[in-house]
């Protein structure tokens, strides 16, 4: 914002009405403006059609050369048109909305070289045995254990969320409610605080022989293993937040009629939320990686469960399948967070850049 | 000379108080490098309500100190400080406190930043209504869903000003509210904070490093001095209201108190020339 903007809004008390109506427009134009600084690639009337080539060229090739190794091509099939349908929709779409123009452009040269790795990965595996199975498996085949072993794959997938979802919120309650009690009260910082400090350090999993038994069942062993993980980054970060707020908000406050309540709810938990979310970030990525690796060691099932499961049979086409799924999921999750902390943090938008 | 009448009547009418009696108060602080420094020694000042006085002096004279023991942020070690003959301990929304930067919560909005004092007295539901009121003399209308940082300095100033207001203090504790402006915008802000005085009746207690700031506005202007923070003398400032800042008796006044501050001395100039 220019100087004479600033001085046009100063004075708008007199105006306001115009100011306000004009908003929305510059909002938009503003929005526009940010969407071409974060998509740069400069603006192209061939990528967008050409990204689509190669997609139709994999499904060509699947078509033409003959298949060596044992395997359905349905899926991988149906998979390439479902592509393909997509980037022509997003074509026509450049057409009509600028905003999908814009990204598509960006996107388009990746989206490309993703064809011409199908077309490689197709080649190299189904049609020539050029990188042998069981440890290489084509997409063709990671795509048709997919569909055939849709039902483990989602039983297995809901029992991991159900477990992030009970291990998260809990870790979070408890890392908030430890982080505001040390970064507020000297006593319960002089008493947790180290303790916090030194059993944060140590990798949740190093607990899994302790937690084996005492807890009943391998449900609560790992939905504790995620808590451990949870809490400490978070009700670090909590405190840390809460120390490096502003004296002078707390003062503010307090000149306003605040009790300790509203100190507490209204300045330190707001005033810390930046540094609470680099923690819920931190412990997301850990929660993730103790996870699979609780779920391989004791589980009955889950995504890590699954891994292992079908690494004893040798079967690298559900590893792998398995794998997709968890990054489709945990990115999923990691977005979720983000959608939250962007609405949380909404009022930081300008303020850090 | 109008307005003023109005504020009297304004006063008189509320029966608003709001009269400070700083008692023999005795502030030391010990720095970083373990010195002991006497931000105030023996300071007695009475600020009659409704009165609009400023304190003024160098850095380090401790106007800020008396201003935040008044405000109950800190404890006098010795003496004693009252509101309307009561004794003053810890903060209360009675005296309200204007900071030099804005010192608005950057997390709330305008609008939740104007109607904090409200959520923290627990008084939110029945007065709501007020809110857009108090937008309205801040001249904050259209802006109210904004974070402060998406609105310029003098704006944000205005809010923490209305902020302030609306618990209806007895005393409203100005610290450089205005020293962060540009000249243009102090100058709007402060015929505002007049004309707030004027409707309001409210005490103000303004710290200043600005002279003509300081004439412009009050009653009375405190002069202090530092190491230690004593009160040096206190100037009536006699000339009607409104005040024009070019007035002759304006401008003597200013040479007249800047001497006094020791920053243009005229004891010295005749020394100069003997």
């Amino acid at each position: 914002m220019s100087i004479s903007e600033q001085y046009i809004q100063d004075k708008s008390f007199e105006t306001n009405e115009q100011v306000a109506s004009s908003q929305p427009e510059e909002v938009f134009s503003k929005d526009l403006h940010g969407l071409r600084e974060k998509y740069w690639k400069k603006p192209s009337s061939i990528w967008p059609l050409l990204q689509i080539a190669p997609f139709i060229v994999a499904l060509v090739v699947n078509f033409v050369f003959p298949t060596v190794q044992d395997v359905s091509m349905l899926p991988y099939r149906i998979f390439l048109v479902a592509v393909i349908t997509f980037l022509m929709g997003a074509y026509v779409l450049t057409f009509i909305n600028r905003k999908i123009k814009i990204i598509t452009n960006h996107k388009s040269q990746f989206y490309f070289a993703v064809g011409i790795v199908l077309i490689m990965w197709d080649v190299s595996t189904t049609k020539s045995n050029f990188f042998p199975l069981p440890f290489f498996p084509s997409l063709a085949q990671i795509l048709q254990v997919m569909v055939e072993d849709y039902q483990s794959l989602l039983i297995s997938t809901l029992y991991s969320l159900r477990l992030l979802v009970f291990g998260f919120a809990i870790g979070t309650v408890l890392g908030l409610t430890t982080g505001v009690l040390i970064g507020w009260y000297k006593q319960w910082n002089y008493w947790l605080f180290p303790i916090i400090k030194v059993i944060g350090i140590v990798p949740a999993i190093a607990w899994i022989p302790v937690a084996m038994f005492i807890f009943p069942s391998s449900f609560y062993t790992e939905v504790f293993l995620i808590v451990i993980c949870v809490w400490f980054p978070v009700a670090f970060m909590t405190s840390n937040g809460i120390l490096g707020i502003q004296k002078s908000y707390f003062e503010a406050a307090k000149t306003l009629g605040g009790n300790e309540r509203f100190l507490i709810f209204k300045v330190a938990i707001p005033g810390a939320m930046p540094s609470i979310f680099v923690g819920i970030y931190t412990a997301i990525s850990l929660s993730f990686a103790t996870l699979v690796i609780s779920e391989m060691i004791g589980a009955v099932a889950g995504l890590g469960w699954y891994i292992n499961w079908a690494k004893s049979w040798s079967n690298y086409a559900k590893v792998f399948a398995s794998i997709i799924v968890m990054a489709i999921v945990f990115s999923f999750v990691m977005s979720v967070i983000f959608k939250i902390r962007d609405r949380v943090l909404i009022w930081q938008k300008g303020l850090l850049k | 000379m109008a307005k003023g009448v109005v504020k009297m009547t304004v006063s008189s009418v509320t029966q608003k108080l709001g009269a400070i009696d700083v008692e023999h108060v005795g502030r030391t602080y010990t720095d970083a490098n373990g010195n002991r420094i006497e931000a105030l020694q023996d300071v007695s000042i009475n600020i009659r309500p409704g009165e609009f006085i400023s304190l003024i002096g160098p850095s380090g004279c401790g106007k800020t100190t008396l201003l935040r023991l008044i405000a109950g942020l800190d404890k006098p070690q010795a003496g004693e400080l009252f509101l309307d003959s009561e004794r003053i301990k810890g903060t209360n929304h009675e005296r309200g406190l204007v900071f030099q930067q804005s010192n608005l919560f950057p997390w709330e909005t305008i609008e939740n930043n104007i109607s904090a004092g409200l959520k923290a007295r627990k008084v939110y539901k029945e007065r709501k209504q007020e809110i857009a009121h108090y937008i309205q003399i801040a001249g904050l209308k259209g802006f109210e869903r904004s974070y402060p940082h998406q609105v310029s300095g003098g704006m944000a100033q205005r809010a923490s000003l209305v902020r302030a207001l609306i618990n209806d203090p007895k005393v409203l504790l100005l610290d450089e509210p205005l020293g962060a402006l540009d000249s243009f915008t102090r100058i709007e802000l402060q015929n505002k904070l007049l004309e707030l005085w004027y409707e309001r009746g409210t005490t103000m207690v303004l710290v200043t490093h600005d002279v003509d700031e300081a004439i412009y506005l009050s009653d009375r202007i405190v002069i202090m001095t530092p190491r230690p923070g004593k009160i040096e003398e206190v100037v009536e400032v006699k000339l009607p209201r409104p005040r024009a800042r070019n007035d002759a008796s304006f401008i003597a006044l200013r040479s007249e108190i800047l001497e006094k501050l020791h920053l243009v001395s005229s004891t010295k100039q005749i020394e100069y020339y003997l």
